[in-house]
């Protein structure tokens, strides 16, 4: 059974992949900041592993990792979905406070980046027993485009897209596989503090970006297996 | 030999000295480990991930507080956390040596401890007044929590501040089973990996709870190691069948490859219960060399280290590491030795 983690599992796409991945089998365990909230989807989505932290604390990232390999026995799947906007409402980059942009750094990439890396032993471990391991990131179309009123969160995507190319090219030869995934404009609690009067029924469900997504991991995953 | 104060897992001066079959010595940086290898070898380690083991916390029935080491347990399964072997100290903290440590107050089958947000109770004593059966409660994601938000990795009284599990975790820990750190797996790092694919060798894992090194306390130090649960991976069994020399990355991974061959290089894949000591008069059947730390002669790691060399050539060894101010303990340098 592949085991899978997701960060950011109580809202939005993060939510849509825990039940994704539950429908299909998968041992899932999810992070999110809120002990209640992290209870409340443990209960209702039975058989999942909620896990309380917050990814953007340099001090939580192991006591997270611990839980995700104790729990699941170690890790085929890793998915950094977690977010943060920056500033909100969003704000031109001369308008932005250092400190917003630092908590969009620190969520976005740092926690990524610290993640993987406490949890790379248990997804090497996983390629050498032919578990077609997978790191997958989640991406923006500001990542690579510049709207402006986006700045922290886009550049803070752009970097972590670069991340997610530059774990792909150094450790190629493992057999772990890595994927920005950029799951379009969707209808989430995110987007909303984003964009508060957009038309909600233009925007994609969540539900739907989190199938492809799905999708696009099984078929990353059967190019190894 | 120096005790390794800094918990650095390599330090840029870490020296390792190799001993040859025919007991010839050599000193190199421990970066260079790769080079000791050739086409064919098969490096083997411990992919354990170090447990926040050590639980401070209250004797309910005294008021008293303790301090916990999780120390063994009988199995690998995520689920089964409930059940622990633990040595129980009294009042004080890593900055004394375990040595110096009070006993706890008196134990008693079914005692209840709190410890941080968990509550344990006491099984069984087993033979010792700082030895016990321990039991958690709560389901078994409740108790990893719990772990994870008190338990500290097992510290060390010879260094000086106090060491976290980014410190203690080997860069390719993965099942976090280990009581104390699988620590001559600190040697490699990514690098090291790419290195030894380019000297033609090959690298696998297996998983062993490598259990708690010492706890000060005589009596109980002569029962060390307990019985350790290991897995060993189908790919690994295959690749150590055809592989050259098999090269283990501590003693966590003799102990399990050795408790599980079933022939010259053949092991039996899957989980086992590893429960044998080797020393001087074990044969071994499947490693051909060890790297590890610096141990010192009388302990337990030290005797296993006379499986794979004879006394005069380890003798030789010790006045050398002593000579040239060799590091000792978890952060320390290392040895290879070619049996």
């Amino acid at each position: 059974m592949v085991r899978v983690a997701i960060t950011g599992g109580t809202s939005g796409l993060g939510l849509a992949l825990v039940r994704e991945f539950t429908r299909r089998g998968a041992q899932v365990a999810f992070v999110a900041r809120h002990h209640d909230r992290v209870e409340q989807v443990a209960r209702e989505i039975a058989g999942t592993h909620g896990i309380a932290g917050d990814v953007s604390h340099k001090d939580e990232i192991h006591p997270i990792a611990l839980q995700i390999a104790g729990e699941l026995g170690g890790l085929d799947v890793l998915i950094n979905n977690a977010s943060d906007l920056g500033p909100v409402p969003l704000a031109l980059l001369a308008d932005t406070d250092c400190e917003d942009f630092e908590r969009a750094l620190a969520t976005n990439l740092l926690g990524p980046f610290r993640l993987t890396k406490a949890l790379l032993g248990a997804l090497a471990t996983s390629a050498r027993e032919g578990g077609a391991p997978a790191v997958v990131n989640i991406s923006s179309d500001a990542a690579v485009n510049a709207y402006p009123g986006w700045g922290a969160y886009s550049a803070s995507k752009a970097a972590l897209r670069h991340l997610t190319a530059i774990w792909q090219a150094e450790l190629e030869s493992t057999g772990i596989r890595f994927l920005s995934a950029d799951p379009g404009d969707m209808d989430t609690p995110l987007h909303a503090l984003a964009v508060p009067d957009a038309d909600r029924a233009s925007l994609k469900r969540p539900e739907q970006s989190a199938v492809e997504i799905a999708d696009a991991i099984e078929a990353l995953r059967c190019v190894v297996c | 030999m120096l005790a390794a104060h800094l918990p650095v897992q390599r330090h840029p001066a870490a020296k390792l000295l190799a001993a040859d079959g025919a007991g010839a010595l050599r000193h190199l940086p421990r970066t260079q480990f790769p080079a000791l290898l050739r086409s064919g070898d098969l490096v083997v380690a411990n992919d354990a991930a170090t447990l926040p083991a050590s639980l401070a916390g209250t004797h309910l029935a005294t008021g008293q507080p303790i301090e916990v080491r999780l120390a063994a347990r009988e199995s690998l399964a995520p689920a089964a956390v409930r059940h622990f072997t633990a040595i129980v100290f009294g009042a004080g903290d890593f900055h004394q040596r375990t040595e110096d440590r009070p006993l706890p107050p008196a134990l008693g089958t079914g005692d209840a401890l709190q410890l941080g947000p968990l509550r344990a109770s006491v099984e069984r004593l087993l033979g010792h007044p700082r030895c016990i059966a321990l039991r958690f409660e709560g389901t078994p994601d409740e108790i990893w929590a719990g772990l994870a938000r008190h338990g500290r990795p097992i510290q060390y009284a010879h260094v000086d501040q106090p060491v976290h599990l980014w410190d203690v975790w080997t860069p390719i820990a993965g099942p976090p089973v280990a009581f104390e750190p699988p620590s001559a797996g600190f040697v490699i790092d990514w690098r090291t990996l790419a290195a030894i694919q380019d000297r033609g060798a090959r690298f696998a894992t297996l998983t062993h709870a490598a259990g708690i090194s010492s706890t000060g306390d005589p009596a109980l130090d002569a029962r060390l190691p307990f019985d350790e649960p290991y897995r060993i991976p189908a790919a690994t069994a295959e690749a150590i069948r055809h592989s050259g020399r098999v090269i283990a990355i501590g003693t966590t991974v003799v102990r399990a490859l050795e408790h599980a061959a079933i022939g010259e290089k053949l092991v039996r894949p899957g989980e086992g219960l590893a429960n044998q000591r080797i020393g001087a008069s074990t044969r071994l059947r499947v490693v051909d060399a060890i790297l590890s730390g610096t141990h010192e002669p009388g302990t337990s790691h030290y005797e296993l280290l006379r499986a794979f060399a004879g006394d005069a050539t380890l003798r030789r060894m010790d006045a050398e590491l002593e000579s040239h101010r060799y590091r000792t303990h978890e952060f320390g340098d290392s040895v290879f030795i070619l049996g």
